[in-house]
């Protein structure tokens, strides 16, 4: 009989960035971002919220180890983003608009190829207090 | 006496980077807030005037009255900026939250009535991290 789940862990960091396309003019940029899309820049202080869900170890009781989900999301999200500018510091973001939404799917990404494919995985990243976004859904 | 705070926030770029030390002792002064292509926060700024209310009103100061002002003064000037380049009345200054939180005291307080004081301004650079300027106690 399975038990499914979820277990969570919040971190937080803070960057600056730039919503641009660089297809579009000056102006159409400015149209659809509106300040966003400041050439100087803005930032955020993000908080991060990785959720695993899966039937917990007969052993250890565990769906995951926190500690280790935690030393991963440090390792390979954190220390990646952390007092950073998104567009110019990450190449991830080097070509691809740093959204709320790509940079959760980007983080998914990330960490997924690091966690038990028998466990779901889910990020919801808050952009500001009132902004927010769920990946996968 | 009576106390009334305003809740406002933004969000912007900066980096704690002094022009006049090397690269190498800015990094070790100021670590990650040195990045030379900028950081950023989600700042939350709650301004708190005293005064007596006003007999009529039952106000200290209409609040309507005090977030235009924190608006036109403060937030149009500094929410999606670069704090160390956008913002005139931060030019030549360290933009540490403690320069910030000076800097809106005096954005702010010429343009508050007669009849209020400005009591305080409290910066969050993070849920973490505060400042809280209660302006130049020196001669107090």
């Amino acid at each position: 009989m399975s038990h499914r789940v979820a277990v969570y862990r919040k971190e937080h960091f803070n960057a600056a960035h730039r919503l641009h396309n660089p297809e579009w003019t000056d102006k159409v940029n400015q149209k659809v971002f509106g300040k966003c899309n400041n050439p100087n820049y803005h930032g955020h202080n993000y908080e991060l919220i990785v959720k695993v869900i899966g039937d917990p170890d007969p052993h250890t009781g565990y769906v995951m180890d926190m500690k280790h989900l935690s030393d991963l999301i440090k390792k390979h999200v954190i220390d990646k983003f952390d007092h950073k500018n998104l567009n110019l510091d990450t190449e991830e973001f080097s070509l691809l608009n740093p959204t709320a939404e790509n940079i959760a799917i980007v983080i998914h990404n990330i960490l997924r190829a690091h966690i038990d494919t028998r466990l779901d995985l889910q990020v919801r990243l808050y952009e500001t207090e009132r902004n927010f976004v769920d990946y996968p859904v | 006496m009576i106390y009334l705070t305003r809740l406002e926030h933004f969000n912007a770029a900066h980096k704690l980077y002094n022009p006049n030390w090397s690269k190498e002792k800015n990094e070790k002064v100021f670590g990650a807030c040195a990045n030379e292509n900028w950081h950023g926060h989600n700042f939350d700024l709650f301004v708190t005037v005293k005064g007596t209310p006003d007999p009529e009103t039952g106000f200290v100061m209409d609040v309507k009255k005090l977030k235009d002002l924190i608006k036109e003064h403060v937030i149009k000037k500094v929410d999606h900026k670069n704090l160390n380049l956008d913002v005139d009345f931060l030019k030549g200054k360290m933009c540490s939250t403690e320069n910030l939180a000076m800097g809106i005291w005096n954005q702010l307080k010429p343009h508050l009535p007669e009849n209020v004081t400005l009591y305080c301004v409290k910066l969050y650079e993070t849920p973490r991290i505060y400042v809280e300027y209660f302006g130049d106690t020196t001669n107090l």
